[in-house]
């Protein structure tokens, strides 16, 4: 992409939005706009409408524990007129898992967010239907949130093999 | 020598009904289709004309599971798929086999993870374990003969 389009795009946004873009990030020559979750829908809106970014090709979440805050909330925006891509950014602390569900700017957002809110438990408000959609329905937990372990089951070696295989449930007929 | 030139100087073959209901058994073994990832790719090609599973009375492979004496159960098996796989076991008539194709089925494999079910015989019981991610279809047929073998020697008592 023209590197002038990038940075034109992050100053046109920032004139406009003013105090509702906290940062622009650009980074090879992509954009990061970083909001807070009061003003992240009317920044979407604005991108939307404005600036013609008609399609949100993903909505996804990121947990940077141990650090604060410790979600990153991620709004991936395409523009089909204009070819040029975008990036929301919002951050949400350890005790403040909720933001405003973006269905009502995107209606892709419903299924994204269910995804979210699925693996990671952030709440959106207002969603129409908020319910699991990857993991079976009575799934207890949030399974991609870090204080989960990496791994369920022990790996077996000789010294071990044994004990793992007296604790296995395995099934009968 | 052909069996009929033997049979025709011998002119009677005696056997036991053990023998020869196994022999029936084994020999015309109907799998389920339960292909799940990648193994069912190396599942097809076992059945396809150049491994050709035909040649063991395997050919028939039935899409429903009330018409199948064995489910090979090729790839990874989900949270969320268990399930389903244990109600389509349950659906299957008497009697019946399970072989564990590839490393996730028999063990969950490199996906030791909250997502897939660590090993399939958590959920069925497993007659024969194919090692191999994704095992050549040489391995799936011999874990089909291994099969083929333990079923010939199942004796009467494990039918009622």
């Amino acid at each position: 992409m023209d590197q002038s389009v990038t940075t034109n795009l992050g100053s046109t946004v920032l004139a406009a939005l003013g105090d509702a873009v906290n940062d622009v990030r650009i980074f090879r020559d992509e954009v990061t706009l970083i909001t807070t979750k009061e003003r992240v829908l009317e920044v979407l809106q604005h991108l939307r409408d404005v600036q013609h970014f008609e399609m949100l090709t993903d909505e996804t979440c990121v947990d940077y524990y141990p650090r604060e805050p410790r979600f990153g909330i991620l709004y991936q925006l395409y523009s089909l007129s204009r070819n040029i891509r975008v990036r929301v950014k919002v951050m949400l602390g350890e005790y403040e898992r909720t933001i405003p569900t973006a269905c009502g700017v995107y209606t892709a957002a419903n299924w994204l967010e269910r995804e979210i809110y699925d693996l990671f438990g952030i709440t959106f408000d207002g969603h129409p239907d908020l319910r699991r959609i990857m993991m079976p329905p009575g799934w207890e937990g949030h399974p991609l949130l870090k204080e989960n372990p990496v791994k369920v089951e022990e790996v077996a070696f000789s010294f071990n093999r044994n004990r793992i295989d007296a604790e296995k449930p395995y099934a009968r007929e | 020598m052909g069996l009929e030139q033997k049979l025709g100087n011998m002119g009677v073959v005696t056997t036991s009904l053990e023998q020869a209901v196994g022999w029936a058994r084994s020999n015309a073994i109907w799998p389920m289709l339960f292909g799940l990832a990648c193994c069912a790719i190396e599942m097809m090609s076992t059945q396809a004309s150049n491994y050709d599973m035909s040649r063991f009375g395997m050919e028939l492979m039935r899409a429903s599971p009330r018409q199948s004496d064995l489910m090979i159960v090729a790839g990874r098996v989900s949270r969320k798929m268990a399930p389903v796989l244990r109600n389509l076991y349950d659906q299957m008539p008497d009697p019946k086999w399970v072989i564990a194709m590839g490393d996730c089925a028999s063990c969950g494999g490199v996906f030791n993870n909250y997502a897939v079910v660590q090993g399939v015989d958590e959920i069925v019981p497993v007659d024969v374990y194919v090692a191999g991610c994704p095992p050549r279809p040489e391995a799936l047929i011999d874990g089909i003969l291994k099969l083929q073998d333990k079923i010939k020697k199942e004796p009467l008592t494990k039918w009622q």
